[in-house]
């Protein structure tokens, strides 16, 4: 079973993803901002992050930065998940080693559909 | 609850308009699909607008319940795997054969708002370097003018450039306008768009080395499906292509493709090429 690290400050887009997620037979942990993100990864490199952009402590640009230079750190498929819907932060988030990019509002289907083209499902 | 003397009457114009069958039970999607046009009209209920269809058959009116009837959804890259064929094996083989003439023609025959055509595009324009001096044609054909408008502007919702688009096709060839999505010029240009009915004649369309009919067969009768799959195989030659949808098939309603061994949804014109494309695989 591959993991999924779901890291949003929102406990209510956690628990959705997490629905989506374990129906897609992951198996889930949650952060709850960027730092804690990375503190779960230093711990187990998840197999994808799904990531929130605007959090607080530590938004998803810098967590996602951060986790590329740690130790392990390319490995993940980091799918950002976030209402941040102009071209200027998609090309930022690609820019900085992102796989995916999900624009909130988001369903089961684009979860799914996303996860298909980066070979995760 | 419709009655069954007007569920008749809009399933048979259904099916004497577009080839569409309605089964009974699809009742419902007339209730979705046409009350929105009868309050549209000032009509009150779906009633109203069935006898305003038995009382007047005005054209207009046909028309617009035709095409509200037949539009399907359609998304970018819809189940990759076609496309994977398309780049990987209907392409290559063309590139051979057709390599003195250096054309190829591709009709989209139910191309709705236009996500096949244009994920057809994109492969070719990322393909570019291959391609130079080829002139390769799309045409994409839909019953319904409205979602053919719509193809020809090429604005997506951010919902539908979500679903099969990779984050990188949409950063390289689509451009934010407002909330919605515009595919670029250069992709939009490599598609041209024509309002047709496959059960009119195909004569005037000319000849096409690969066809995709995906998910169109399936609300036709079996007579329907021959008849449209045996006309299309007379446009095509011997070395041509055909993508039907992951659940159709053309086993028992004709033997004038042969189907690709080992790739669902994939046909050839003749048992040659479909091994040519087989061998294309192994290799």
């Amino acid at each position: 079973m591959k993991s999924c690290l779901v890291v949003d400050d929102s406990k209510i887009i956690r628990k959705v993803a997490r629905r989506i997620l374990e129906e897609l037979n992951f198996d889930i942990q949650e952060a709850v901002d960027g730092q804690d993100a990375l503190d779960n990864c230093k711990g187990s490199m998840p197999d994808v992050v799904l990531l929130d952009w605007n959090m607080p402590v530590m938004n998803g640009l810098d967590f996602l930065k951060a986790l590329r230079k740690t130790e392990g750190g390319t490995e993940p498929v980091v799918v950002f998940c976030t209402t941040e819907n102009d071209m200027s932060h998609i090309s930022a988030a690609i820019s900085a080693g992102a796989d995916e990019y999900i624009m909130k509002p988001f369903d089961r289907e684009i979860i799914e559909s996303k996860f298909v083209q980066v070979g995760l499902l | 609850m419709m009655r069954s003397e007007d569920f008749e009457l809009i399933s048979g114009l259904l099916k004497q308009r577009s080839g569409l069958i309605l089964p009974k039970d699809k009742v419902y999607l007339l209730e979705s699909r046409l009350t929105p046009i009868a309050h549209k009209r000032g009509l009150e209920t779906l009633d109203d607008l069935v006898n305003e269809v038995r009382l007047k058959r005005k054209e207009d009116l046909l028309v617009e319940i035709t095409e509200a009837m037949t539009t399907n959804e359609s998304f970018f890259f819809r189940d990759n795997k076609p496309f994977d064929l398309f780049k990987d094996f209907a392409l290559p083989q063309l590139l051979e054969s057709r390599a003195a003439k250096k054309k190829i023609r591709i009709w989209c025959a139910a191309a709705s708002t236009g996500q096949e055509p244009y994920s057809l595009a994109i492969i070719l324009k990322e393909m570019e370097a291959k391609l130079a001096g080829w002139n390769i044609e799309i045409i994409g054909t839909d019953l319904s003018q409205e979602v053919l408008d719509k193809a020809k502007v090429g604005l997506f919702s951010q919902f539908e450039v979500q679903r099969g688009l990779p984050i990188q096709m949409l950063i390289k060839y689509f451009n934010q306008v407002g909330e919605l999505w515009q595919i670029s010029e250069e992709i939009r240009d490599m598609v041209s768009y024509k309002k047709f009915n496959l059960l009119d004649p195909f004569t005037l369309l000319g000849s096409f080395d690969i066809i995709f009919c995906r998910n169109v067969l399936i609300y036709f009768d079996q007579p329907t499906k021959s008849d449209v799959l045996e006309r299309m195989r007379k446009l095509m030659p011997d070395d041509g292509t055909l993508f039907l949808g992951a659940a159709e098939t053309v086993l028992g309603i004709t033997d004038k493709f042969k189907p690709v061994q080992g790739q669902r949804g994939l046909y050839s014109t003749t048992d040659a090429s479909a091994e040519v494309i087989e061998k294309l695989r192994a290799s």
